[in-house]
Formats: C-alpha cells, structure tokens, sequence
C-alpha cells in the first residue's frame, strides 16, 4: 500500500506540472493585456509596469520566473490588485469557499445517503419512486435555477433569509444557508442514487442473507452489516463529487455575490490577471488529485477486497 | 419490525412474474412456427418500450425539437426584433405575446425557442465531437494494447485530473475576442471546447469493453473460423460496444446542455442578440423581481428537456444492461 501511495504521489507531480504549464500558455495566448484599462495608461508607464511584472521577457523566459517563484511557493503579485499578492486573494477567499463547500459536501452526504438507503429498503414501492423522482429533479435542475428561485421565493417574497452577498466579511449561518442548499442539491440527488443502487446490491449478498437467517432483527442487520458495506462505493465518489462541488461554486458565488475564490478565478480570467487565474487552477488540481488520492487510499483501508499491486 | 424485508416474497413473484412472461414467450413462438431469432437489440428495444417514462420522454423530447427547429421559422415574430412599445409585457394572448417580452421589449417566447435550438445543437454537437474522439482512442487503446495501451490511458489520467472547467473557461476567455461578431465562430468554439473535455469517460469506456471482448470465446469463434479482423470488429465488437456508448451519449447530452448554460450564465457562451438555454436564465434571473416570467419559462424549459434526455438516458441503461435493475 505504501508503494502504491508513492506511486501516485510520483504520477501526480507530472500531472501538476503539465496542468501549470497548459493553463500558463493557453492563458498568455489571449488577446489584450492585464493593463488595459478604461482610461488608457501612458505608454511610458505602460513598459515599465510591464519589465515590473517580466512581461517584456520571451515567453518562455516568463514561464522560466514563474516556475521559479513557484518553487518557493511564491504565487506572485495581482497584476490588478497593485497592493495585493495571489496568495493575499486566495488566502481571503478560501475561507468562504472552503465554508461553502465543505457543509455543501456534508448536507450532501447525510441527506443523500439517508434518502439513498431508505430507497433501497423500499425497492420499487411508492417510497422509492417519491425518493427517485427528486433524484432525478435533483439532478435536472442546474444550481444557476434553483439559486435564483430559492432568492426569489425565500429572500424576496417571504423575505426570511437575505439573498446576496456577506454580513461586513462573516460567515453567518442565514447568508450561508440559500448558497450552501443550491450547491448541495444536485449532490444529494446523485448520491442517493449511488446509495440506492449500493444498497440494493448489498442486500442481496448472502451474508445478509445470513444475518437475517441467525434471527438478527431488521433495524440490526441494516445499520451494523448492510450500512457499512453500501456507504463504501460512496468514497469512490469523492473526488468527482469535490470537482463538481468546485465547478458549482463559480456559480453560487456569482449568484449570491459571495467573496470566494470562484469569483475571483472568473473575474481574474476575464481581467487576464494572470497570475490569479494561474494560482486558482493549481490550487484547484491540487486539491482534486489530492482527495483523489484520499478516496482511493481510504477505499483500501475499509475495504478488504480491494488490493494494492 | 419498521425495516422488515419482504425480499424473499419479491424473489418468488419476479420469478413467477419470469416464468409466466417465458410460457407466454414460448407459446407465442410455438404459435408462429417459424422461430424468429431475437438479437440483443430486438429484446433491448421491447424493454424499452415498456419502460412508460422513457416512451413519454422520447415523444416530448421530439415535440421540443420539432418546435425549436420549425417554430422560429412560423413565428410571427423575428427572435431579436425589439417591440418599442412592449417591453417587459407580462404573458398574454394579444399579438401572439404568450411568454410576454423580456426587458428589451423581444417576443420570449420565440427567442426561448430560438434558445432550445442553440442549445439542443451544442449539446448534440459538441457529444458527438467527444463520441468520435472517445471511441477512437477508446478502440485503439483496447485492441492495440501494450505499451501503446498504456501511453494512452495514462494521458487520460492525467487529464481527469485538471479541473476541467476551468481549462474550458480560459479556452472561451482566450478566444472570445477572435469570435466577436462572428456567432457562427462563437458557437463552434463552443461545441469544440465542451466536446475536447467529455470525451475521456467514453474513452475509458470502449477501452474497457473492447478488451473484456477481445478474450471472449465467440471472438476465438471467430478467429477460428477465419472471419477476417475487419469484419471481426464490425459485426462482433462494434455492436457490443455500442450498447454502453448508447446509454453514455443520451448521458453526455444533458450535461454538455449544462455546461453550455454555466458558461452562457457566466457570459462566457453565446453571444447576443443570439441566445441559449443559460443566457436565457441568466437574464432571466437579472430581472426576476419585477418580471418573474422572464426567468420561470426559460427554467423550466431547461427541466423538462434535461429530465426527458436523464429518463431516456436512464432507461435505456435499464434496457440494454437489465442487470441494475
């Protein structure tokens, strides 16, 4: 297992690297520059903000500084923000981000794998299908139409929770709610799915069959054999589940005007401020191959099928 | 006990259920005389068939498509003609304004068709750009296998890991300006970006497939029999494969759809005055407070149409691969 794990840590520094490097020049092949404002700058400035930054270098020059900063884990400055460095943005936004996404991933987990499960005890009866058609409205419903939706009916019309943005910089539970709900959603629907199909495989295996065989009473049989072994190819989907989680964010941070990383990669990549753009791509590949890993090494360590060679 | 398990019971009807459906089967056959052989794809459709909300999804689906195709044309009213004097009207059944207009005075309900078009086409578009990469990587990875195998499916890995969103926005930023004022650039960028991203599941999938079929007897069969590898592919591994791509590609519709309309919403897609699903509920959601409708008709346009492609999707998996069921 150890061998294993090293491995992949081998694998995945190659992968990052070849991520920095695509989003490096895909980024420097787009028309325009950081500084090109509204109100043109003075050409005169203009050169030096741009031997300031290295951007009068060759290309593979820049790339060359770059990587050099980076391997002092210096993501460099804002090209926009002239008081700021990548790490100072990322560093305010994560928080928010991370809030978002981490109590989205939990509601998602508990809901889906309760209404997953109960589905599966319920196989083909009126509970399953009611369970089984939210999934499915769950999954078909995009986060960019419930988000509105939900501001509009429980911010606007019944006026219970505020619908955008942040109380002076805290994360409250009333402004989290709405976002962490819209994000959470599409998530539960998939995971009960997952859980469903898990579950119904799982109690099928002839040691439940077992189980129930010794006179173990039903609730027991569920919760302490057929649980565990279901909740297992839910590990597995960790790490898409975290890459959809992230995608999704872009897009609740847009809608309830949140100060996370989301926004700022977007607005970053529309500014070409490349370094931003630069430094959210490689945190974002780190942390999905990392969970990646997590998941497939956790997967070894519950499941005693599973072998490492 | 609350979580008592009928399973046993369940077991027997199914198979009663079996054996009922099999004495119908045989009588039937009996009765013909000449036994017709069913293929795979006989039996997959019968299934199909039976599966009510796969049927209903197929008719409306073909409503949907048939309105987005010929309605902008019968329309009375041009999807970026602005009505002066109409802007922001609420639904109604005088001149023809039955989704009522959007805050610059344009006929919603034309240009939410205009909108299905756009998207249907970039969702069946941009699926099929990834289908041929898919299955051609796919089946030249399985059949050639080795080295060549491993080159190529390690690539895949690697990209699996980028935050594939991400790379497809710098793609839409990167080029926009290049595209400007010229849609039908716009939109093949577009199709090319979303469908150089989803091909990598299908990849693995054919990959996967052609290589469990490689070993099977029937393919020794052949190869015995001294059936030519061409013909080999062609009539026993393309048609085994199929299956899974089938129920892979009604999949991969809907969530192109999506991410379609994540980049429109973003405004990063397409560009006015043309209009996709996502632009349309991104307005929509601009203006909600005051014309709620503008956001309500686009939003459940996008529903329906990714629940039929999701039941279809679902039940042809159901259909072809009776196994989960």
């Amino acid at each position: 297992m150890f061998g294993f794990f090293v491995r992949r840590l081998l694998i995945a520094i190659p992968t990052v690297f070849l991520i920095i490097t695509l989003a490096f020049f895909l980024m420097r092949a787009a028309p325009g520059s950081p500084f090109d404002l509204e109100r043109p700058i003075p050409e005169a400035i203009k050169v030096r903000l741009a031997e300031k930054y290295h951007l009068d270098k060759p290309l593979m020059a820049q790339f060359g500084y770059y990587l050099q900063g980076l391997s002092k884990g210096d993501l460099g400055p804002s090209m926009k923000y002239k008081d700021k460095t990548v790490s100072n943005i990322i560093a305010e936004g994560l928080p928010v981000s991370a809030t978002l996404g981490l109590s989205a991933m939990g509601l998602a987990v508990l809901i889906g794998s309760l209404l997953g499960g109960f589905a599966a005890l319920k196989q083909n009866k009126a509970g399953d299908y009611a369970v089984m058609g939210i999934a499915m409205t769950g999954i078909s419903i995009p986060p960019f139409v419930t988000g509105p939706v939900l501001a509009l009916v429980f911010g606007l019309y019944l006026g219970w929770l505020p619908t955008a943005g942040l109380d002076r910089g805290q994360l409250t539970f009333t402004h989290l709610l709405l976002p962490v709900v819209t994000l959470a959603l599409p998530q539960i629907a998939i995971i009960s799915r997952l859980m469903r199909a898990s579950m119904i495989e799982t109690l099928r295996s002839n040691y439940i069959r077992t189980a129930y065989a010794k006179g173990l009473p039903g609730y027991a049989v569920v919760v302490r054999h057929a649980l565990r072994a279901a909740v297992l190819p839910l590990i597995s989907y960790l790490g898409p589940a975290t890459a959809a989680l992230l995608t999704g964010s872009i897009v609740v941070e847009q809608i309830f005007a949140l100060p996370g990383i989301g926004r700022q990669f977007v607005m970053g990549a529309l500014q070409r401020d490349y370094t931003v753009v630069m430094g959210v791509v490689i945190l974002y590949a780190t942390l999905i191959i990392a969970l990646n890993l997590i998941a497939d090494l956790l997967y070894g360590v519950l499941d005693p099928k599973v072998r490492y060679d | 006990m609350a979580f008592s398990i009928p399973k046993y019971g369940m077991i027997d009807m199914a198979s009663a259920s079996q054996n009922a459906r099999t004495e119908a089967l045989m009588k039937t056959a009996l009765e013909q005389q000449t036994v017709q052989g069913r293929s795979l794809w006989d039996d997959a459709r019968a299934r199909l068939m039976r599966n009510r909300a796969a049927v209903v999804s197929f008719v409306v689906l073909a409503i949907i498509t048939f309105l987005a195709i010929v309605g902008p044309w019968v329309w009375p009213h041009d999807y970026d003609h602005v009505f002066k004097l109409k802007v922001g009207i609420s639904p109604t059944f005088e001149d023809w304004f039955i989704f009522g207009t959007d805050s610059q005075g344009r006929d919603l309900f034309v240009r939410l068709l205009y909108g299905l078009r756009v998207s249907l086409a970039v969702g069946v578009v941009a699926t099929l750009v990834s289908l041929v990469i898919g299955v051609l990587w796919g089946a030249i990875a399985g059949y050639v296998g080795g080295k060549v195998d491993e080159l190529m499916m390690r690539i895949v890995d690697t990209l699996y890991a980028m935050p594939f969103i991400f790379f497809v926005i710098i793609l839409m930023v990167v080029f926009k300006d290049f595209t400007t004022g010229k849609p039908a650039l716009n939109i093949l960028l577009i199709f090319v970006a979303i469908g150089a991203v989803e091909w990598l599941t299908m990849a693995r999938i054919v990959r996967g497939q052609t290589i469990a079929l490689k070993r099977k007897e029937f393919i020794e069969a052949a190869e015995a029999a001294g059936v030519r590898p061409f013909t080999i592919i062609r009539r026993h591994i393309v048609p085994n494969v199929l299956g899974p791509v089938v129920v892979y590609v009604t999949l991969t519709i809907p969530s192109v759809i999506l991410a379609e309309s994540f980049l429109s919403f973003l405004g990063l897609g397409v560009q006015e005055p043309l209009t996709s699903l996502g632009k349309l509920i991104s307005n929509g959601a601009q203006d909600m407070e005051t014309m709620p409708w503008t956001l309500m008709f686009p939003a459940v346009a996008m529903m329906v149409t990714l629940f039929c492609f999701n039941f279809i999707g679902d039940g042809l998996r159901d259909a072809i691969d009776p196994k989960d069921r």
